[in-house]
């Protein structure tokens, strides 16, 4: 058993690099959310899906499969930017579950018995703190998007060759860049209602609102008022379309152009950093 | 060695409200008391020595080092330990601590040694894998105190560190301050309500009223050279005596039906008194001699 000797020491050893210290809250992050089992049965069931995408990928190069599964070659769907962006919805909603689990239990316990006063009276800033906490967001739900997005397209380079790699090259860029937009935008809408109701569970469940409302009344909008403007609302939507743009695929029913959706994404991005400024302060100023 | 803490005509605003007004002092004890009713701008002043309120003129520095300029070094030399409730609800003491050693700059390994020697310093070594929602308000006071030295700051800031402790532990937190000042590594600043706390504690005290200085000084000078003075009661003609008293050179102040206080001029002995009274005969119900203390100090400089 260890012994501590109840006196006060001073500290003078070696100190970490200033510009790492986000990580810690990372860390810290890490390890308390991996606590919940949920969350880890969670995260393997994400990866269903990719296992699934890469048994298919692996199945149409394989023709003794092919024989013994007895598909007709022509049938089988086509590895392209239609494959891909339907993997990057499915992969996105499970990254957008993810998010309002983990989301809310980032922020929120700092701010409700302020403790950020403690952070950011240390060397660490306000951008570091919500930096460190996006990290968490940004490298679990990259662990589900992104990530293995890229590894499939790496095993359908490695079943079709260098030359399929090199034609489809844009398709790698559209794998990394749609989910990545998605995680970031969902990354700041968590972040930002998080800090603003400081309520884990209202928080959870004004991610939902934000999303599922925003489509409800994007669509009654549009019905309504006969315009097809609503779908600004309809964060989904928005990010399908930019997807759409991203991954070539021409059979989305959009109601708003890409320039529109990426301005609307814009636009949600600076709302919610202008409300993160606001809300994570060491104190609040009373008037 | 430079002071601890040096205001330069500091000037804080919030809005169109000045809460701190042309501040100029300059504090160098070990331990400063820092005083003030409700609103004179103690912790605005705390607040702005840790970078986190904006400063509309002049500057401050602390432990030499400006914080317009130098804020991230000041931050990493100073603890603070907050007036209000501060932790995070589901993580234990330990962990809590450990981060917050992390994020001060110790390696990991470092700041979960410290963090376990720093618990066990405040009195929570039996508690420190309990979850800190789980606490009652003294031992939250010490995680809050643990966090704050945790990294072996330079300076020390506590603001009001006694804030609802019961007795015994107002007298644990009390002997902890002590004990940290005496380890000589440290400085501390210390925000507090209770004149008792600071009284028991401090060596040099800044006293605020409405965001300005109102008194300023080293306390252990300031209660040798203070007036020696006796609140005397009598049932007579109160005003016969302070006429007879003043005659011997004793200012008589805060002059009420049967009673007054009487400062003692260098030389003068309780037996002058006595004679006066013999003289007059006049009955003395009672006499207390005493020195100004910190509340008085604070009474007088809430005068100004």
């Amino acid at each position: 058993m260890a012994v501590y000797k109840q006196t006060y020491r001073h500290y003078d050893g070696r100190l970490t690099a200033a510009w790492l210290r986000f990580t810690i809250l990372s860390q810290f992050s890490y390890a308390h959310l991996f606590q919940s089992r949920f969350l880890v049965l969670f995260m393997a069931v994400c990866l269903f899906y990719p296992l699934g995408c890469a048994a298919f990928i692996y199945i149409t190069h394989s023709i003794p499969l092919i024989a013994a599964l007895r598909f007709r070659p022509n049938t089988l769907p086509p590895i392209d930017g239609t494959f891909f962006y339907v993997y990057s919805v499915v992969q996105g909603t499970l990254a957008f579950l993810l998010t309002t689990m983990i989301g809310p239990n980032l922020v929120a316990p700092d701010l409700s018995n302020g403790a950020l006063c403690l952070y950011l009276t240390r060397p660490f800033s306000r951008a570091q703190y919500v930096f460190g906490k996006m990290m968490v967001l940004f490298s679990l739900q990259s662990l589900i998007t992104w990530v293995p997005g890229l590894l499939l397209f790496s095993i359908k380079t490695g079943c079709e060759g260098w030359a399929w790699a090199r034609t489809n090259a844009w398709l790698a860029g559209a794998i990394v860049i749609g989910p990545v937009i998605w995680i970031i935008v969902l990354s700041l809408i968590a972040l930002a209602l998080s800090a603003w109701v400081k309520w884990k569970i209202a928080a959870g469940a004004m991610i939902l609102g934000v999303f599922f409302g925003g489509a409800g009344f994007g669509h009654a909008i549009n019905s309504i008022v006969g315009t097809q403007y609503g779908s600004v609302i309809n964060i989904s939507k928005v990010m399908h379309t930019v997807w759409a743009d991203l991954f070539r695929h021409g059979f989305m029913d959009t109601d708003l152009t890409t320039t529109e959706a990426w301005m609307v994404l814009g636009v949600v991005c600076v709302l919610c950093l202008g409300l993160l400024a606001k809300r994570v302060h060491a104190f609040e100023v009373v008037k | 060695m430079p002071p601890v803490v040096e205001c330069i005509d500091l000037r804080v605003r919030f809005g169109k409200r000045e809460i701190l007004k042309n501040l100029n002092v300059s504090l160098s004890g070990r331990i400063i008391g820092l005083l003030g009713p409700n609103g004179a701008g103690k912790s605005t002043l705390i607040q702005t020595l840790l970078g986190l309120c904006p400063i509309k003129k002049g500057t401050a520095k602390v432990l030499g080092y400006d914080i317009r300029r130098d804020i991230r070094h000041i931050r990493s030399l100073v603890g603070y330990m907050p007036e209000n409730d501060a932790f995070i609800a589901d993580m234990t003491a330990v962990s809590f601590v450990r981060m917050m050693g992390e994020l001060s700059g110790l390696p990991s390994e470092s700041a979960l040694e410290r963090a376990h020697e720093v618990l066990f310093y405040v009195g929570l070594g039996e508690a420190r894998y309990r979850k800190l929602g789980t606490y009652s308000l003294g031992m939250k006071q010490m995680v809050k105190l643990a966090q704050a030295i945790v990294h072996g700051p330079r300076l020390l800031i506590l603001d009001e560190p006694t804030n609802g402790l019961d007795p015994s532990a107002r007298q644990r937190m009390v002997r902890l301050i002590r004990d940290i000042r005496d380890s000589g590594h440290i400085h501390l600043l210390l925000c507090s309500h209770l004149l008792r706390d600071v009284e028991e504690t401090c060596e040099e005290v800044l006293i605020l009223k409405e965001g300005r200085i109102v008194h300023s000084a080293n306390l252990e000078e300031e209660r040798q050279t203070n007036l020696r003075f006796v609140d005397v009661e009598t049932s007579g003609d109160e005003a016969g005596l302070t006429a007879a008293l003043a005659d011997l050179g004793c200012d008589c102040t805060d002059v009420r039906p049967g009673r007054f206080k009487m400062l003692m001029p260098e030389g003068f002995e309780l037996r002058d008194l006595y004679q006066v009274a013999a003289r007059l005969d006049l009955p003395l119900q009672r006499l207390n001699y005493r020195r100004d203390s910190l509340e008085d100090i604070f009474l007088k400089a809430m005068e100004t």
